[in-house]
This record gives C-alpha cells, sequence and structure tokens, in this order.
C-alpha cells in the first residue's frame, strides 16, 4: 500500500515537472552560427554516395556529441554545434542541402569506420584523425584541421608549461586513446588517470582531482572556450593531428568534391570565420592546414 | 521474533538506559546526516542553478528515454535468463550425463565470470555490435546461470513424495517435471527468482561500462555538462532515488506475490507441507541473492 | 599463449590490485557489515531503523551507480583530503560500502537461525544483550553464516572488476592496456575470465562442502 502510494506520489510529480518543463538553452546561446549559402544544381558524377543522398532527400552526418566546440548537442535543445559541425552543415550546404535536410548522427569513435562503411552515416565530421590504419577501411578528405596533443589545466597553474613539467603529476585522458599511449610511452608521468570521456576528465580537473587533462588541442580548446575563467591550454603540441572528413572508401568522386568544397572554404574566408566563431573563442589562433589532394 | 527473544522486557533501569543509548544514537546519526547535508550545501550542491537542469522539457525526455533503455535490457535479459535458467536447470537434472555434465560445466563456468568481463568479451571480443546485444547477452548468461541453481535448488526442495506420486500415476519424467514439479518449484522459489530479477535490474548499469546509452550513460553526460555547474551530486540523487524506486517496486512486487500464494495455498490444499524442507530452500536461495 | 607471456607484467600487476581491492573491502565490509547486523536486531529502536534504512537503500541501488558517485561526486565535497591514490581509495569505500549491506543480511540470518531456547537460556543467566550476542549467538551462528558470507565474497571478488571503469588498472582494465598495444582483446579477456575461474571455484566448492558438513551436523 505503501509503495502504492510512493508510486502513485512520483508519477503524479514526474507529470507535474513534465508540465511545467521550460525549453530553450540556459544563459546566452552566443551570436547564431553563420548562414552558408546553399547552393543549387549540384552535380557529382559518378559518386554513388551522392545519388544515395539525393535519392533519400537528406543527408546523414556522422558526428560527436560530447565535445563542446567541436560536435556537441546541447541537452536542454537537442541542437547541434561546434566547428566540426559547422564544417560538416558547409560540406552540405554546398552539396545543395538545405539545413532541414541534415540530420545529425552520434557516433562514438569507437564505431566511426564502421558506420562510414555499412553506409549508416553519409560522411563523418568529428576528430577524425587521419592515419593509414582507418584509410584502409575508408577515405579522408581533408585535412580541415591540424590538431596536435596538447595540456588543460586550470587557469591558476603555472608549473605544467610542457609534456616535460608532467613529472609527478596526474594526468588524465581516455582509456585506450591515442594520447594515454603516448603518455605511457615517454613516461611523462607515473600518476595516470583513465576515465571514459573527455568530460570526465574535464570534470576532474575542475575539482583539483587531477592536475592536467591531455589530448588533441582541438578538444581541449573547446572546454577551454565553454569555461574561459577555469581552464587553459598549455598551447605546446608535442604531436600532429590532421582531421579529415571521414568518406566512403570507393567513392572518388565524391572525395573530390568534398576536397574541393574545402579548398573553395579555405581560400574565401568561410574556414577562418568558422573558426574564430567557435574554437577561436578559446583565445588561441590556428594555422590553415594544406589539403591533400591525392 | 528472534530479535525480540535476543534482549528481555526491559526493565525501568534498562528502559532508562536504552533511551540514554536511543538519544546518543539519534544524535549521532543525526549528526552525521547534518554532516553530510551540510558538506553538500558548503559544496553548493543544492543551489538552484545545479538543479535546473531538471526543469528542462528536453532533458525529462531524455532522462524518461535512457530510462526506458534500461528497462529495455532489463526486460530483454530477464526474459532470456529465466529461459536459460529454466533449460540449463532441467539440463542438470537430466538423467543423462550428456545433457547434464555441459549444464553443469556451463552453469558453474558462466557464475565464475564476472558479468563485466563477459560484457567485455561480447563487446569488444566478439564485436556484437549495438552495446544492447552485449549487455544483454551477459547479462543473461550471467543471471541465468544463477536462475538455474534457483530453479533446481526449488525443484530438490520438494517433498518426493510429489514426484513419487506422479512416477506412479504413470507419468513420463517429462510430464513430471513439466506438469508436477516446474509450477510447484516455480511458486516456492518465487521470492528468490524476483530477487534476482532485482540483480537483473541494477546490472543493467553496467551497461555504462561499454557505451550503453542507459540511466546511468545519460547521467554521466548529465552531470558533466558545463552550463549548469557539472551538477554531479543532484544528478546522482535524481538516478539513485530512480533505481531505489524501481528495485523498490519489484521488491514489493514479490511480496505481494508470495502473500498470495501463503493464502491461495490454505484454500487449496492444507496438509500438501513442504513446511520440514523450507529451511534448505531458504539456505540455498540465500546464496544465490546476494550476488553482485 | 603470447597474448598472456607478451604482457605478464600487466596481467600480474591487474590481478595483484584486484586481490588488494578485494582483500581490503573484503575485512571492511566483515566488520560494517556485522556492526549493521548488530544494530539490526538491537533493543534501541532508532538503531533499528537506521540499519534497515541502510540496507535496503543499498541493496537497491546498482553498484555501479555508488562507484559513480565515490568517484566522481564524493570528492566535491571535500571530506577526505588529497589522496595519491584516490581512485583505490573511492573504489575501496565503494565496494565496502555496497558489500556490508549484503553482509548485514547474511549475518542477521545467520543470527535467526539459533535455537530459542539458547537465547533464552544465556538471559536467564543474567548475560546482557551484548554479552548474549558476542558469545552465545554469534559463535553459534557462524555455522549458518560461513557458507553463504563465502558466496557474499564471490560476488565481492567479481565485483572488483568494476573499478576498471572507475580508474583503478585491477584484472578488468587488462583488456584496455592490451588493446593499446594492439593485441587481441578477445584472447586477454578469455585469459582473465579464466584467472577468475580459477579463483572463484575453490572458493565455490569451500563452500558448497561447509554447507554440506554443517547441515549434517545440525
Amino acid at each position: 500500500m505503501r509503495v502504492r502510494t510512493l508510486a502513485v506520489g512520483l508519477l503524479v510529480g514526474g507529470l507535474a515537472l513534465t508540465g511545467c518543463g521550460k525549453s530553450g538553452s540556459p544563459g546566452d546561446a552566443g551570436s547564431p552560427p553563420p548562414q552558408q549559402d546553399v547552393a543549387t544544381d549540384v552535380k557529382v558524377d559518378g559518386s554513388p554516395t551522392f545519388d544515395r543522398i539525393k535519392g533519400r532527400g537528406k543527408v546523414i552526418i556522422g558526428v560527436k556529441e560530447d565535445q563542446p566546440g567541436l560536435g556537441f548537442k546541447d541537452p536542454t535543445t537537442g541542437k547541434y554545434s561546434g566547428f566540426d559541425i559547422e564544417i560538416a552543415n558547409l560540406v552540405a550546404a554546398k552539396l545543395g542541402f538545405k539545413p532541414e535536410q541534415i540530420e545529425y548522427k552520434a557516433v562514438a569513435s569507437a564505431g566511426r569506420e564502421a558506420a562510414i562503411a555499412n553506409g549508416n552515416v553519409d560522411y563523418y565530421v568529428g576528430t577524425y584523425t587521419i592515419n593509414d590504419k582507418r584509410k584502409e577501411q575508408i577515405a579522408f578528405a581533408g585535412p580541415y584541421f591540424t590538431a596536435g596533443q596538447d595540456l588543460l589545466v586550470r587557469k591558476d597553474n603555472t608549473d605544467i608549461t610542457g609534456p616535460e613539467t608532467l613529472k609527478g603529476k596526474k594526468v588524465c585522458s581516455v582509456t585506450g586513446s591515442t594520447p594515454i599511449q603516448k603518455v605511457r610511452n615517454d613516461k611523462l608521468t607515473d600518476q595516470i588517470v583513465e576515465l571514459q570521456t573527455y568530460s570526465q576528465c574535464v570534470t576532474q580537473l575542475d575539482q583539483k582531482q587531477i592536475d592536467a587533462v591531455t589530448t588533441d588541442d582541438a578538444i581541449l580548446k573547446g572546454y577551454a572556450a565553454q569555461e574561459k575563467d577555469k581552464f587553459k591550454v598549455v598551447g605546446k603540441t608535442f604531436s600532429k593531428e590532421p582531421y579529415g572528413i571521414g568518406l566512403p572508401k570507393t567513392d572518388k568522386a565524391f572525395k573530390d568534391k568534398v576536397t574541393s568544397i574545402l579548398q573553395t572554404a579555405l581560400d574565401d574566408g568561410t574556414w577562418q570565420k568558422t573558426y574564430d566563431n567557435t574554437l577561436g573563442k578559446s583565445g588561441s589562433p590556428a594555422t590553415k592546414p594544406t589539403l591533400d589532394k591525392s | 521474533m528472534s530479535a525480540s527473544a535476543l534482549f528481555d522486557l526491559p526493565g525501568p533501569k534498562a528502559r532508562m538506559r536504552y533511551r540514554l543509548y536511543a538519544v546518543i544514537g539519534t544524535l549521532l546519526i543525526a549528526g552525521a546526516i547534518a554532516f553530510v547535508i551540510y558538506k553538500f550545501i558548503d559544496a553548493g550542491q543544492f543551489d538552484g542553478e545545479l538543479w535546473a537542469w531538471i526543469e528542462y522539457e528536453k532533458i525529462q525526455t531524455d532522462l524518461l528515454a535512457a530510462l526506458g533503455k534500461t528497462l529495455t535490457a532489463f526486460a530483454a535479459s530477464a526474459v532470456l535468463s529465466l529461459l536459460f535458467g529454466a533449460i540449463f536447470a532441467a539440463g542438470r537434472l537430466s538423467d543423462h550425463a550428456i545433457f547434464r555434465v555441459p549444464s553443469m560445466i556451463i552453469v558453474e563456468l558462466f557464475r565464475a565470470i564476472p558479468a563485466v568481463i563477459m560484457m567485455f568479451m561480447f563487446h569488444y571480443g566478439i564485436q556484437l555490435g549495438d552495446p544492447f546485444n552485449s549487455v544483454v547477452a551477459a547479462l543473461t548468461l550471467y543471471n541465468g546461470s544463477v536462475l538455474a541453481e534457483v530453479f533446481r535448488a526449488g525443484i530438490l526442495s520438494l517433498p518426493r513424495g510429489q514426484s513419487e506420486a506422479a512416477y506412479a500415476v504413470g507419468m513420463r519424467k517429462t510430464q513430471v517435471m513439466v506438469l508436477v514439479l516446474l509450477p510447484q518449484a516455480l511458486r516456492a522459489m518465487l521470492p528468490a527468482i524476483i530477487s534476482q530479477l532485482v540483480v537483473v535490474l541494477k546490472d543493467t548499469a553496467l551497461g555504462f561500462l561499454i557505451t550503453y546509452e542507459e540511466l546511468l550513460y545519460y547521467a554521466r553526460n548529465l552531470g558533466g555538462v558545463a552550463q549548469f555547474g557539472r551538477p554531479l551530486i543532484p544528478v546522482t540523487i535524481v538516478v539513485a532515488a530512480m533505481y531505489i524506486t524501481m528495485c523498490l517496486l519489484l521488491a514489493w512486487l514479490a511480496n505481494y506475490l508470495s502473500k498470495r500464494e501463503r493464502k491461495s495455498k490454505k484454500h487449496i490444499s492444507t496438509d500438501d507441507g513442504p513446511l520440514p524442507n523450507k529451511p534448505v530452500i531458504m539456505d540455498s536461495t540465500a546464496n544465490p541473492a546476494p550476488s553482485l | 599463449m603470447n597474448v598472456l607471456l607478451d604482457n605478464s607484467q600487466y596481467f600480474v600487476n591487474g590481478f595483484l590490485n584486484t586481490i588488494k581491492l578485494f582483500l581490503i573491502s573484503g575485512v571492511l565490509c566483515l566488520i560494517l557489515g556485522t556492526i549493521l547486523a548488530m544494530m539490526r536486531v538491537s533493543p534501541v529502536p532508532i538503531f533499528r531503523a537506521f540499519g534497515t534504512a541502510y540496507v535496503t537503500i543499498v541493496r537497491n541501488t546498482p553498484l555501479t551507480l555508488v562507484f559513480f558517485f565515490f568517484a566522481f561526486a564524493f570528492p566535491l565535497l571535500d571530506i577526505v583530503g588529497e589522496l595519491r591514490e584516490y581512485y583505490f581509495f573511492a573504489a575501496v569505500t565503494a565496494l565496502t560500502f555496497y558489500t556490508s549491506a549484503f553482509v548485514c543480511e547474511v549475518v542477521r540470518a545467520g543470527i535467526n537461525t539459533v535455537p530459542l531456547g539458547q537465547i533464552e537460556a544465556s538471559r536467564a543467566l543474567g548475560l546482557t544483550f551484548g554479552q548474549a550476542l558476542s558469545s552465545v549467538v554469534l559463535p553459534q551462528a557462524t555455522r549458518s553464516v560461513v557458507p553463504p558470507m563465502v558466496s557474499t565474497m564471490v560476488a565481492l571478488l567479481k565485483n572488483t572488476t568494476i573499478a576498471a571503469g572507475f580508474s583503478v588498472a585491477e584484472a578488468g582494465a587488462i583488456r584496455d592496456i592490451l588493446s593499446e598495444r594492439g593485441y587481441s582483446a578477445m584472447i586477454g579477456l578469455l585469459w582473465v575470465a579464466l584467472f577468475f575461474i580459477i579463483l572463484v571455484i575453490p572458493m565455490t566448492l569451500l563452500q558448497r562442502s561447509l554447507e554440506k558438513r554443517w547441515s549434517v551436523a545440525r
């Protein structure tokens, strides 16, 4: 009897909560992202991927959902934002698709190759480092950004200035990731904390349980841009991680089209504007990448 | 019952002493709780902004969706492990060594391997794709094996007269099992079965470790959102309340069913008497129940 | 075999950590669980209520959530200072916190199996509650407590693997290291599973034989 009352109480409470649900996002939404001009009459001859998108009438893009500044899904609105998302939108616009024809699909790092190869997504934009092992399964357009392993520390920290100053410090990264391997192999510190996501690492950094978070500077800049008064990126990269757009392996025509879209964006200043609007907010400048046109 | 047998009805002196203990105890416990709450407040965990997330419609629906995923994994694993348990209990009770020995080995093995390791094997080793599959597979194997033991203990605990009488009326082994023993064993074992289902429900939270997007996974993401000031503790409190409520509902269901069971037994048969075996039942169920 | 030999140091380290976690939290939760059980049968209502509340809440919370709380949320409360091995400490705390509720129930069930006459006799001799419990009831309860307690400890041993998700490098975390180093995750996991079987099966056999021997003696 008591339990039933409790259950009903909870149900009523839940309904009441839903009744007064707020929508929209807290705080400042920031400046609206730049609107891309949607191209018309786009043709990509001999591209099965493009034909598939055209036939479907919408484009499905694989993205990350938990990296602020890069690919982030706002939990209150369900909207995606970030540098990677803007690049993804730019490509979609230049392929001739309006914003309402875009569908995002969050794919975690481990499932990326499979999602592209199986055609679950048309292309993937999300901190995707170009390397030879991955090229065996998929193709890359880009790099559209060159990241490098860096360190995120608390704003007031002064003694961590680069990888060589990490001795005896607690350093956090994601379990099984390339950055943690580097820390272990180069013996940068013996106190490694491995958690499942970068957000967890950043939370621990905020709570002073650890001294630094290490991974690609782009990811770290995203966190720094989000909370400028709390964190800063050290700014001494010690590896090179070229980010590419993941594409189906055999579709050369589609790859060339995406590459040319990126080249135009780099040339006409769209790329710079996109960067300034997202990762640039962290205060660190970026250098334009050089596309690999092979 | 025996709790009261442990001490006398307190006399005036003892009553005074108990009262003193009660006061000290209350103070200690209240003090400890107050200290924790003070620490919560001190850390700003009860500030309005850390609880603001709960007002957003999108978050409410997403939270419910995550709850739905927990419940889906629970339902699938519960049904499958009941099936698995029934099959392997039958296997272990079989007269043929070809069935008995492999069933025994399988049940013992899957009870010995941690569910987390099994989940890793399915997800990273065999790569079943969607984490949901790995969660359900691991929970089914582990809890199914435990349930197989529960079923077997239930059948063994029935009075021998039951099966002897069934054989005497000319039933075959399968008939005896399915028509006579299994229904009674299920009834006798209901509390143990349900408490194992509580374990299934709790263990769906392990899916968090292999990125199954269930309640705890969503809680982790929400707890790291900077725009709400990383509301880790509020989110933990809410999610814990949800889990505890679900498990208590299941436990309540177990109580309700066993109560109804006891009542209905009085109606149907009075001298069925599996009572002498009761302690045995209690022992064998006490073992699997507290696992995990 | 190569997977095991090439990475033997990780396997050894992992299982050493697992056993360390198991032993420390095992001892702690036996102590805490027994105290809770005594509270649950004590004549002072507030202690009984506290014991019951603790057991009900903890037994119905997923262990992963308990880990989550101690690893990530608890530091915010700033109750313990900075620890070098904070995550290990968090894992021990979570395992102890959780398992002691089960230990408590096992002990309480054991107390209930002691014949009423024993308790009445000790009361007739004028023993107090504490004396009756510690010198008459608990020693006799041991017999019915040990077998299920062994199962609880087996569960604890297996539960230590959850710590892998919370930055404790125990047996459950071996897979991460292997996949980083480019070895097959499956074979590594099979070895881990095998070691767990080797650890668990003797405990299960012990429990069975104790159960059989003592249930006959009673």
